[in-house]
């Protein structure tokens, strides 16, 4: 179906239900009880979970396949978040020209740094994106501020220019951004008993983004271009004497992860149409780097996954303080619910980062194939206990 | 004249004068074997043929044109294929893969994007590389991950992506080395195959005197970046220079 083959679509059909039904799956525990902390299903953060997995989706084109590693693929989310807002400021308020000035400003920096930058490989083509991105950075939050507004970030204002739109709607509020009249901030909310399930629409947008992103990437995975970024990848020389010029293939694919990043910041600013410089700090390059590495470099899925891990951690965990922590313990005697707050709260707050360092070491040691390698593992697992299955098993690829 | 016209080639590295004036013709059609003890500049001179270094002085021309100051992958295009002292494959493809790839760059030159097309919709060039395997008698192993092959057969590869361009002249840097004698026959006996029903030149550099001596019809001698004689096998076994400067050790 849709030039994939039997396994692909299937895969994007998981993917498809799990986005489209996010709402009720990371809604799990009702509103009311002890565990509703650990529900993630509001719009704010699966809008982050969609657009972090669009992001880490377009990187692992770059580094799963071709195996370079950029440091500062940060830069290019920045980068389309800034071209949104303006379009917002200048056009309209309705997304799809910013989203689309956004993938293009984004591909074309991402031209530029990538020519330069892809010179050298290794160590030396990390560095170089690292610079790129810290320049981009430091620019945005100084030098360039007629652009982006320096450190408070470029926001809408009552006198923005909208060309096809207004300024400021007639109760004088900025106005919000909308697909052809959806507000992006309408939520439809759906009571069932003690459940309550949120439906935004621009997560919807975000996800059928995603989902189309996601296919896009099956199809350059499945697709000549992508056998020969795994070439590149597996043996330069080898490419080199095989008649094949390495340079263009790399470039090509650092300029299409480059546009998925700016296409995350451009949704990103969609959703809450601002843009800070801090989108386009080294930290925040580091992370999508996590993100593919923890979910599984390589992979089809895996960046999905990473992404989600890690924006579930970011919110939720950095939310349990100690008084929910002495909560959990009430049952234990005075002395030991007080030594296992202290044990336990390092781990957690605005200790969560320990906790990612922690599992992150964990599966990069135990699982260097990241979050898929673990759930190939645990399938095998299963496998193995069906005896009149193994049979049927000659077509199991060897793990990578 | 030539197929490949090597005239007064000079590298020097640093003090180190690695080959000195150069001359060498290799017949159309023809199996040249290159040898000479260690350090002799066997490999400079080959490198120097494919892009990876530039002599000092000198020409090399390939069917008429100048190689010197293309880059390795315009050289091949050209139609020189070249197989590596430790054989150069695609580790983290699978040998279907790994034959697909030179047939792919045979058809579309350098750089192509064919980015949402499914490599399996690709018939034409997924029939040359399983033709190609099946000459190659690895048809059984075209799903295996061709990191995980023996010496011999990753060798077998290599030198079979290699064909599957075409190529006018293939260049072996010791083909056979660090081979078990099994494997080393095999090879042997693949290349003397690939003589008889291609048209092709071949120009090799060999250590194993087994080898050159089943494959090579004019042999050059090359002792510290000079050849010494340029002469058919037989003769050269007996050449006393040769003797001494070489095969005095070893024969």
């Amino acid at each position: 179906m849709l030039g994939l083959n039997k396994k692909d679509t299937t895969l994007l059909i998981i993917v498809a239900a799990l986005t489209l039904l996010a709402p009720f799956i990371l809604n799990p525990f009702p509103a009311d009880s002890a565990l509703a902390q650990f529900n993630a299903g509001y719009p704010d953060l699966m809008q982050r979970f969609v657009i972090f997995g669009i992001f880490a989706i377009g990187f692992n084109i770059l580094f799963g396949l071709t195996g370079y590693l950029s440091f500062g693929h940060a830069a290019f989310l920045g980068v389309g978040s800034y071209s949104a807002v303006w379009m917002f400021k200048l056009l309209s308020m309705n997304v799809i020209p910013a989203i689309i000035l956004s993938v293009i400003v984004a591909g074309l920096f991402a031209l530029l740094i990538g020519f330069i930058s892809l010179r050298r490989s290794g160590i030396y083509f990390s560095i170089l994106t690292l610079a790129f991105a810290q320049m981009s950075f430091n620019l945005a939050y100084s030098v360039l501020t007629p652009i982006t507004n320096g450190e408070t970030g470029l926001q809408l204002t009552l006198n923005d220019p909208r060309i096809l739109g207004v300024s400021a709607t007639a109760d004088g509020s900025i106005p919000v951004t909308n697909l052809f009249g959806i507000e992006m901030r309408g939520t439809y909310e759906m009571v069932a008993g003690p459940w309550s399930f949120q439906f935004n629409t621009g997560y919807y947008l975000c996800a059928i983004i995603m989902l189309l992103a996601f296919y896009l990437a099956v199809r350059i995975f499945r697709s000549p271009f992508g056998m020969m970024l795994r070439a590149i990848k597996s043996n330069n020389t080898r490419m080199s004497y095989t008649g094949l010029n390495a340079r263009p293939y790399a470039l090509a694919a650092f300029v299409i992860s480059g546009m998925y990043a700016g296409l995350a910041g451009g949704l990103m600013a969609s959703m809450d149409p601002l843009a800070g410089a801090e989108r386009m700090q080294w930290t925040a390059s580091g992370e999508v780097v996590l993100m593919t590495i923890l979910g599984g470099a390589g992979t089809l899925i895996g960046p999905v996954l990473g992404a989600g891990f890690i924006k579930y951690f970011e919110n939720i965990f950095s939310k349990i303080n100690d008084n929910v922590l002495h909560s959990w313990f009430s049952f234990m005697p005075d002395g030991l619910e007080d030594a296992m707050v202290a044990l336990v709260y390092p781990f957690i707050g605005k200790g969560w980062h320990l906790t990612l360092g922690i599992l992150f070491m964990l599966v990069v040691i135990f699982l260097p194939g990241g979050l898929v390698e673990g759930g190939q593992r645990i399938m095998r697992a299963f496998k193995r206990r069906k005896p009149d299955e193994t049979s049927s098993e000659t077509t199991t690829e060897p793990a990578e | 004249m030539g197929i490949l016209e090597v005239k007064d080639v000079n590298k020097r590295f640093g003090g180190l004068q690695a080959l000195g004036n150069v001359n060498l013709s290799v017949v159309e059609n023809s199996c040249h074997a290159i040898i000479g003890p260690n350090g002799a500049g066997k490999s400079t001179l080959l490198n120097c043929l494919v892009g990876k270094l530039i002599p000092d002085t000198g020409s090399v021309m390939f069917d008429g044109q100048s190689v010197l100051g293309r880059k390795p992958y315009e050289i091949n295009q050209m139609g020189i294929s070249r197989v590596f002292q430790t054989p150069e494959i695609f580790g983290d493809l699978s040998v279907l893969e790994n034959m697909m790839i030179p047939i792919f760059a045979k058809r579309d030159g350098a750089f192509r994007m064919h980015a949402v097309e499914h490599t399996e919709n690709e018939k034409e060039i997924v029939d040359q590389a399983e033709h190609m395997l099946d000459s190659l008698n690895m048809a059984d192993k075209r799903h295996f991950h061709s990191a995980s092959m023996s010496r011999g057969d990753k060798r077998r590869l290599e030198i079979g992506m290699c064909l599957a361009q075409n190529p006018r002249l293939l260049l072996l840097d010791e083909p056979t080395a660090g081979m078990a004698r099994a494997d080393t026959n095999n090879t042997i006996d693949l290349l003397k195959q690939i003589k008889d029903e291609r048209d092709i030149t071949i120009a090799i550099i060999e250590h194993d005197m087994h080898v050159v001596f089943s494959l090579a019809e004019r042999i050059t001698v090359l002792a510290q970046g000079t050849p010494l004689v340029e002469d058919t096998p037989d003769k050269i076994k007996g050449h006393p220079k040769v003797r001494e400067a070489y095969l005095g050790e070893t024969a």
